[in-house]
């Protein structure tokens, strides 16, 4: 094969047998909807600009858990761990290492880097000690409370890494924005509209990387995992390598999640682990639609909207909606609300079509 | 004498870190030992056990009669609970998990908007005795008993009773159970209505030493999530060892680096002992035997 059909043919990946929407009318959709997406800071004031990159962030932590969860088969409850660990991460590095020729990306690789290694060691001994979905789902949650307890009680002084106090549960600040290094100055990216054009590139090239992952040799054999892991394994595939690399990435995507908006506030907590903030990325990612990226994408960006709404207008009521949502996801859709209206849609349209084959 | 002491402490630290393993993971146990269910709502059925029953005690109620009041406020939730969401949902295991956090979400929040950020608690009853330069609280002792006795209560009931036959056999096999008349879907309400007393129970006997807020409940779901995955699938065979090896690794760290220190070593161990034995003490114990 020569080396252009090759790179044709890796590109053809992006659509493929395990995510929704191929052909033109999707793409063209696609592009509409970016389109949308490029020219909305030219309509809307600076902060609700602002507010969309906060949207944004979390969407990559949902895209992890889409993936370990969705394709993967592999519930992990802990998906917030790794969005703290890489957010604490971020502060005491950038705190450490000042802003100046670039480091502050240094730190984000780094930051990012840290939590897929200890997503790889934990990650090691639970699916190497071949435990099930549930056992997986307790575990991942108790190391995430008890990295909550652990920040939660650093705040005396001797909690210190280099300049960078941990502050326990009144959580760490001051760590400098991420910053672009730039002849004639450096580019500060303040929650504006620089940092939603940059955030919006990283989403969509996070989003089609991982719709090529899904689609490629690896993203198969996962899914055949999910469907049964003693036939993948029969099939002479080691189950484990394929979770434990879909845990990683998956993990490393929260982590750049935490990353970001560690960056976005210049501020991280303990609580940004707790019991309450892992519930939501499941949340999102179950209303979406888990087995697929594009249903996880849209599903978790709805909720986060309306999560914040509710949040505005009666505060209180906002977890409890909340709980409501997943509790009658799974008991009415399973496979996510926005999931079951494309089916729903593509069913109509079909009937539709056959309707009028008849009539001719 | 000294060295007396310093064991007697030791033995008092250890007894009560089993009795709060034993007291949070049993119901959590029995729901996922009988019905492989992880009910993570588990800390809001402690939470209304701990309610439930420091309200009776303040309206005068002596508190056995408040701690079973709570106990049974639990399990009666638990039936619902059961009859609602977690029955259409038996063919999948992994729904259940997000279905019961989601419950889990919605009694939280909601008893802190109805009932408010704390409630008054109503003090640890029976004083204290010493033994050396320290002194212990006689409370404390009644839990580590109160362990035990649950435990016995829990192994004579799935022996002895009729109950405790049918749900057995419910366990092993549902069709032949259901073939030979036995109401399964009774069987599956009546034990995670027990479970969830269960956790109530926890609740209401631990309500008199904590301060009691909406989220307390998260306070007993490491300890009781580590000992279930330790233990197994199996009650006796499972959450008791599990609780025993547990509660000495907690009491050594904790009285050798404190409380945090135990916490952290729980969860070292269980990593640890899922990459050795993926099914549990009972799963190694059972398979030895078969």
């Amino acid at each position: 094969m020569s080396r252009a059909s090759r790179f044709t043919s890796f590109l053809k990946l992006v659509e493929g047998p395990q995510t929704l929407g191929n052909g033109p009318k999707f793409w063209s959709g696609f592009a509409v909807v970016l389109l949308a997406a490029c020219s909305y800071p030219a309509f809307a004031d600076s902060y609700d600009v602002g507010n969309n990159v906060y949207f944004f962030n979390w969407l990559f932590m949902a895209l992890g858990l889409s993936l370990i969860w969705g394709y993967g088969g592999s519930l992990s409850f802990g998906q917030t761990a790794f969005f703290g660990i890489a957010g604490y991460s971020y502060g005491v590095l950038t705190i450490n290492l000042g802003d100046a020729y670039g480091l502050t990306l240094f730190s984000l690789v780094m930051a990012v880097a840290i939590s897929a290694l200890f997503a790889a060691v934990l990650g090691y001994f639970l699916f190497f000690g071949r435990i099930n979905g549930v056992f997986l789902g307790i575990v991942s949650l108790s190391v995430t409370l008890v990295l909550e307890r652990f920040m939660a009680q650093t705040a005396g002084p001797e909690w210190v890494i280099g300049k960078a106090r941990l502050n326990g549960f009144n959580g760490m600040g001051a760590m400098p924005s991420l910053t672009i290094p730039w002849p004639g100055g450096n580019i500060v990216l303040y929650p504006d509209i620089t940092l939603y054009y940059l955030t919006l590139a990283l989403l969509v090239i996070v989003y089609l990387g991982l719709r090529m992952l899904v689609n490629s040799r690896f993203g198969n054999v996962l899914v055949a995992i999910r469907e049964n892991p003693l036939r993948a394994e029969m099939l002479g595939y080691d189950v484990r390598k394929y979770q434990l690399g879909a845990f990683v990435i998956g993990s490393a995507l929260a982590g750049l999640s935490g990353v970001l908006y560690t960056s976005w506030g210049n501020y991280i907590t303990p609580a940004s682990m707790g019991m309450t903030a892992a519930s939501l990325p499941i949340v999102w990612v179950a209303v979406g639609g888990r087995s697929d990226l594009t249903t996880t994408l849209v599903g978790t960006f709805l909720v986060l909207i309306v999560f914040q709404s509710l949040t505005i207008h009666g505060s209180q009521y906002a977890l409890v909606a909340m709980g409501l949502l997943l509790v009658i996801t799974v008991l009415i859709a399973p496979k996510g609300i926005v999931t079951a209206l494309v089916e729903f849609v593509s069913k109509m349209s079909d009937r539709r079509k056959s309707k009028a084959e008849e009539v001719r | 004498m000294e060295f007396l002491y310093s064991i007697f402490s030791f033995l008092y630290q250890f007894g009560d870190a089993f009795a709060f393993l034993v007291l949070s993971s049993c119901g959590l146990a029995v729901i996922f030992g009988m019905m492989g269910v992880i009910n993570l709502a588990h800390g809001e059925f402690i939470l209304c056990g701990a309610y439930v029953s420091t309200s009776a005690a303040h309206m005068g109620l002596p508190l056995p009669l408040a701690i079973a009041a709570g106990s049974i406020a639990a399990g009666i939730a638990g039936m619902i609970v059961e009859l609602a969401v977690i029955r259409p949902l038996y063919a999948r295991p992994l729904d259940t998990i997000v279905a019961t956090w989601g419950i889990s979400m919605i009694v939280t929040q909601g008893t802190l908007i109805v009932l408010g950020t704390t409630m008054a608690g109503s003090g640890t009853p029976f004083g204290s005795f010493s033994v050396g330069a320290y002194s212990y609280s006689i409370y404390r002792v009644v839990l580590m008993v109160m362990a035990v006795v649950t435990l016995a209560a829990l192994w004579l009931m799935f022996t002895k009773t009729r109950f405790g036959i049918l749900a057995r056999a419910t366990i092993q096999v549902p069709h032949v159970a259901e073939a030979l008349g036995v109401n399964t879907n009774l069987i599956y309400s009546l034990t995670f209505g027990l479970g969830a007393a269960l956790a109530g129970l926890a609740g209401g006997l631990y309500a008199p030493t904590m301060t009691l807020v909406p989220t307390m409940g998260a306070s007993f779901m490491v300890e009781a999530f580590v000992t279930v995955v330790v233990g197994g699938a199996d009650i006796f065979l499972g959450t008791a060892p599990a609780a025993v090896v547990l509660g000495l690794i907690k009491a050594a760290l904790t009285s050798w680096k404190g409380q945090f220190a135990g916490q952290i070593g729980l969860l070292v161990a269980v990593i640890i002992v899922i990459r050795i034995l993926p099914r549990g003490i009972s799963g190694k114990i059972l398979k030895e035997r078969a």
